[in-house]
């Protein structure tokens, strides 16, 4: 769907010039999430905003829905534009026209007439949940719901592909999820083209199929989101992985656990602060009869110390489980039983 | 306190009145359509936006600098040859209206760019983004975001034009001006020149007020 061949980006500035973007290329499928994580200046908005043309590259090619959009221009360009959307971070909804009329805007743009016009919006609105706010002006509405109405916006034209700028930066954690869940919902229902910039680990791992790590203009590192997160290979990506932080993973990282693990138990062991050092391993494997198995561990500095949890899975005899499990309480960590087999 | 109103000549006031409106409409109404087209340009042609091109820019900037900064008054005297070529004398109301619209555009003219650089880099750029061409981000992004600045600049250009009128007034385009110096100040009738006064402070009320309303109401932030 997108293809990105040897694109380079610079920059003309007062002393001297500045790469942006510098020998990228990149693949993307019909149908897929893809991210690209990077932190500010590494180029990733560059990047994305020449794949609507917004950002011409000084070097290669950029195809998108079969058209060569590093190469057209005038009215072509703008033709292609509403077949690719974009969202972003400050929503950019004009203040003067009220929810109902800046989705249709795009609309407008397009030469849609009025009736079918309103009869898309009614559509739209429903499909973002704004059910009820169809007159509120954008100053009356949540950030969550200025979204929305960007995301309803984006749409109007049935684009093949979404772009998104840093679409959740300016949001909060829950409301960043609600709009996260939106975006698969739209990926899944109509099996649009999604990619999406973000310097949030938690935006990639909870949405995107594939990511890419751009650091200082060039992509160090793409491939399959799980494989990146089990096994980061630079140390930027490394430090992206350990971005995400606990509770919030947890959840989708059991269910995975469980289907892979029918047998034994599934235990997480929670260290806080000096059990953080314990042999705790080294004994429970020396003392019980036991196949111990680490899934997935981390341990994080915070200002109080050092946290830290450890995913293993147990297997042998439901008697020395218990026993082990038993040993382990007493030395000051935490356990919780995630499965039973 | 009577034998001093008896000196006004209320017909004459009347018709006064009646003159500086006129003046001051048409005027605003052309400063309005003038103004938007420089501003615009001068917004459109600036770095970085749209028809970015640095000679229009300086040519319409120096056009609007100098005539911004001329003195009404010597406006007035200066324009006298391009008046009468244009209106064909330089007595009454219409005489006046070259000088007018040509004092108060370029002043309306910086504050429409002012005003269309307040808007949100990010809107032009998501209208863009949508495949919108040149003429729809001018007339559904650039013109209805920036609508109240718009109007309530618009209501400083008409309070100063009101003004701009009396001074023409003087010079022999009718209206309250002349009103007030005239019949006021050189035939020694002052309450002649206060009632005139407050005939004008009336007309600048009413422009506030109404000025204040359309901006209040289409301001939707």
């Amino acid at each position: 769907m997108i293809s990105i061949r040897n694109v380079n980006k610079t920059y003309e500035a007062k002393h001297g010039s500045v790469k942006a973007v510098e020998n990228v290329n990149l693949e993307i499928k019909e149908g897929e999430i893809y991210g690209i994580i990077g932190y500010s200046g590494a180029g990733k908005s560059t990047l994305i905003r020449m794949l609507n043309g917004l950002e011409i590259p000084t070097e290669g090619s950029i195809t998108v829905a079969g058209r060569e959009i590093s190469h057209i221009k005038g009215a072509k360009l703008r033709k292609a534009r509403q077949e690719i959307s974009m969202i972003f971070q400050h929503f950019n909804l004009l203040w003067s026209r009220t929810v109902t009329e800046n989705i249709a805007f795009p609309l407008e743009i397009a030469g849609v007439p009025k009736i079918k016009r309103m009869q898309r919006v009614k559509e739209l609105i429903s499909l973002v949940g704004l059910d009820g706010r169809e007159n509120a002006y954008p100053s009356q509405l949540s950030g969550g719901q200025k979204q929305r109405v960007g995301i309803a916006r984006a749409l109007a034209n049935n684009p093949k592909v979404l772009l998104c700028d840093e679409a959740t930066s300016a949001l909060d954690p829950q409301t960043t999820d609600s709009i996260l869940e939106l975006l698969v919902d739209i990926n899944k229902r109509l099996g649009l083209t999604i990619v999406l910039i973000t310097h949030e680990m938690h935006v990639i791992r909870k949405i995107c199929h594939r990511v890419a790590v751009m650091e200082g203009g060039s992509i160090v590192e793409t491939g399959p989101v799980l494989q990146v997160f089990k096994n980061p290979k630079q140390q930027i990506t490394k430090r992206f992985v350990q971005q995400v932080t606990e509770p919030e993973e947890t959840k989708d990282t059991i269910e995975h656990l469980l289907s892979q693990y029918p047998h034994g138990q599934v235990i997480q062991l929670t260290f806080v602060g000096d059990g953080a050092e314990q042999p705790l391993m080294t004994n429970l494997i020396r003392q019980f009869p036991l196949t111990v198995n680490i899934l997935q561990g981390k341990i994080s500095q915070t200002q109080n110390g050092s946290y830290g949890t450890l995913f293993i899975h147990l297997d042998g005899d439901e008697e020395d489980i218990q026993k082990a499990l038993a040993y382990i309480s007493s030395q000051e960590v935490g356990v919780e039983v995630i499965n039973n087999g | 306190m009577d034998e001093f109103l008896e000196e006004v000549k209320w017909d004459k006031l009347i018709e006064a009145t009646q003159e500086s409106i006129y003046m001051t409409s048409i005027s605003v109404f052309a400063t309005f359509i003038l103004g938007m087209v420089l501003g615009l340009l001068l917004f459109l042609t600036n770095k970085g936006s749209l028809w970015q091109n640095r000679g229009v820019n300086f040519v319409i900037a120096a056009f609007v600098n100098i005539f911004r900064s001329i003195p009404f008054i010597i406006l007035i005297v200066l324009l006298i040859p391009f008046t009468k070529v244009l209106v064909g004398s330089m007595l009454g109301a219409n005489a006046a209206l070259p000088a007018l619209i040509i004092g108060a555009a370029p002043f309306y003219a910086r504050m429409v760019e002012i005003a269309l650089r307040e808007i949100d880099k990010g809107v032009i750029e998501a209208a863009q983004s949508m495949g919108a061409n040149h003429f729809q981000i001018i007339f559904k992004v650039l013109i209805p975001e920036s609508l109240p600045a718009l109007i309530s600049g618009l209501t400083v250009t008409a309070i100063s034009l009101v003004s701009f009128t009396a001074m023409a007034g003087v010079i022999g385009a009718g209206g309250l001006g002349h009103f007030a110096y005239l019949e006021g100040f050189q035939r020694n009738r002052p309450m002649i020149t206060l009632v005139a006064t407050i005939a004008i402070l009336i007309l600048v009320f009413i422009i506030q007020l109404i000025g204040d309303y359309f901006t209040k109401r289409t301001d939707k932030r």
